[in-house]
């Protein structure tokens, strides 16, 4: 049996060790403030963003030309006047007006899409081919029909961002609810749910991971096909919103308010990804552990 | 079979085929299967992979249909998927990740509207200490370990007090430690609830210590082999020579039919 040429473990004599406890020195101990500081990751990202501030403050300084690039305390001042005296707020509240309306719209669309999707053969079949051919095409180059149809007004952007929304969320959601496992499934149909009390108490629930990654991207669909869309034909009716406030701000070379009106829209941004939709990422796919 | 002095079956299945679609083939899982399910039994279906045995629990489940035989429960036909055949999956994925261990096991209760809200509550409770989980009530699944979560699976099935438990393999992802546990757990519920249980698993000896009955199937497509009783064994039995005489038995059965497959397919 035993080849020299092979190699074969050592035998080794065996021991037992009763463990005991007070053998550790120090088992846990609090991190530093520092480390705990850095831990916070609004903590490091404010300290990104105050970098860059910094940095276009100082650049703008050196460039000396404020009709170009004006310096960052500038447009923060700017960004100030416009708000508490100009009309920045106004045209804030337009935007986000026609906004609101839009993606509600969108939403209730794409739930109702994607409800025949799930139940009927030809929903399904329907939803693919009308995400396939849309899906690709820029909201905003509908625009120039949209004004023919509806004309120089709300309802244009409206249908403008409804289309930017509904093909995004639509398509996440089914794809989100065709993912939702087998032993699932069954589970609830086990409990003896069907119809719409199955949608609303599995499906919806399984799926949010991905309902909510469509949310977002029709949100940022919204927003960029609104700002452009503003842009393009401006003021509707009575008041303009954001993007007309950019375009108008640019042709008097009012170039601080050009910037201010940019800000406007990071900020608004930066808050619903980092305020409205983490508080609804904290609430339910990261406490349910379907999301790190 | 029964007879005058047996009682009514719980459940009972006539001659059931059922037949599946893959994409090329219908493929028929098993082939005029009949047997009875009495109240307190805990009867095994046992058989190698490819018997058709979880897909015959899946038809008492009512997910699917027999081209051929009935099966009813308490007389009626099943037709569909109810609460009244409350079913653990081997998968540890079927507690619903949005609720906490307390309110994955009411939910079923409150679905059926069977209890109001209060009382699904207590009974939640009750039965979430009888499979010692008290201190993770309000811990989310994701948070438990697989056993942990299969504990929860049976709470929930068994909080239901359905005519019949349907068990799906739901050790066989479990290491071996804690499937004896579990095992342990299940037989201590027995005899404190005194459910009936219908137990699928591919382990001989699981079905003798688990099972009060057996039904061993053969293979492609499931058929009916042998109903052998195995109500005296335990894991307290395990090492004794009825317990291995036994085991030796239902591994020849099953292995016969390997080898004279073999040989059929070899001739």
């Amino acid at each position: 049996m035993a080849d020299a040429a092979k190699p074969a473990p050592p035998v080794r004599a065996e021991y037992e060790v009763a463990v005991g406890e007070a053998q550790f020195g120090e088992v846990e101990r609090p991190l530093s403030a520092w480390e705990r500081l850095t831990n916070v990751t609004w903590v490091r990202r404010a300290f990104i963003v105050a970098m860059l501030a910094l940095a276009w403050e100082i650049y703008a300084r050196f460039l000396d030309n404020p009709l170009m690039f004006p310096a960052f305390s500038e447009v923060c001042g700017a960004f100030y006047d416009a708000f508490v005296k100009g009309p920045l707020l106004g045209r804030m509240a337009t935007t986000i007006q026609v906004l609101l309306t839009g993606y509600a719209t969108g939403l209730a669309l794409a739930a109702v899409m994607t409800t025949l999707a799930v139940s009927t053969r030809i929903g399904n079949d329907l939803l693919a081919t009308l995400t396939a051919m849309f899906n690709p095409l820029p909201a905003i180059a509908l625009l120039p029909l949209a004004l023919l149809w509806f004309g120089l007004g709300i309802p244009s952007l409206v249908f403008v961002i409804v289309h930017s929304v509904l093909w995004a969320v639509a398509l996440n959601t089914h794809t989100g609810f065709r993912s939702v496992s087998e032993t699932l499934r069954m589970a609830g149909q086990n409990y003896g749910l069907t119809g719409v009390r199955y949608v609303i108490a599995i499906l919806i629930p399984a799926a949010f991971p991905s309902i909510l990654a469509g949310l977002k991207i029709g949100w940022a669909f919204a927003w960029r096909t609104l700002i452009a869309a503003e842009l393009v034909f401006g003021v509707s009716a009575r008041s303009g919103g954001l993007g007309w406030y950019i375009f108008e701000n640019r042709n008097l070379l009012e170039t601080a308010n050009v910037f201010a009106g940019l800000l406007t829209v990071i900020v608004i941004g930066l808050f619903v990804e980092g305020v409205i939709f983490r508080a609804i990422e904290a609430k339910t796919v990261r406490r349910w552990g379907m999301q790190r | 079979m029964p007879d005058g002095t047996m009682p009514a079956p719980i459940l009972d299945v006539e001659g059931v085929t059922l037949q599946y679609k893959t994409k090329d083939h219908l493929v028929t899982a098993t082939y005029r299967v009949g047997f009875q399910v009495h109240r307190a039994d805990r009867y095994v279906l046992l058989g190698p992979s490819g018997c058709g045995k979880s897909t015959l629990l899946k038809g008492v489940a009512g997910f699917m249909r027999p081209v051929e035989g009935t099966m009813r429960l308490n007389g009626q036909e099943i037709l569909e998927p109810g609460p009244d055949r409350m079913m653990v999956f081997q998968e540890f994925d079927q507690l619903l990740p949005w609720k906490t261990v307390e309110q994955n096991v009411m939910f079923p209760m409150l679905c059926a509207g069977k209890h109001p809200k209060a009382e699904a509550r207590e009974r939640a409770r009750r039965f979430i200490d009888k499979v010692n989980l008290t201190k993770f009530r309000d811990v989310y699944p994701h948070m438990l370990s697989g056993g942990m979560k299969q504990r929860v699976a049976i709470a929930r099935a068994m909080a239901m007090e359905p005519a019949i438990l349907l068990m799906d393999e739901p050790y066989a992802a479990l290491d071996a430690l804690t499937r004896r546990k579990m095992q342990e757990e299940l037989l201590e519920l027995w005899d404190d609830v005194r459910f009936t249980v219908l137990f699928v698993t591919h382990s001989i000896e699981e079905a003798i210590i688990v099972g009060s009955r057996i039904l061993v199937l053969s293979p492609h497509p499931g058929r009916v082999k042998a109903e052998l009783n195995c109500h005296q064994f335990d894991h307290t039995t395990q090492g004794g020579a009825d317990f291995q005489a036994l085991h030796r038995k239902i591994h020849d059965m099953l292995f016969a039919e390997r080898i004279e497959e073999e040989k059929a397919n070899h001739g």
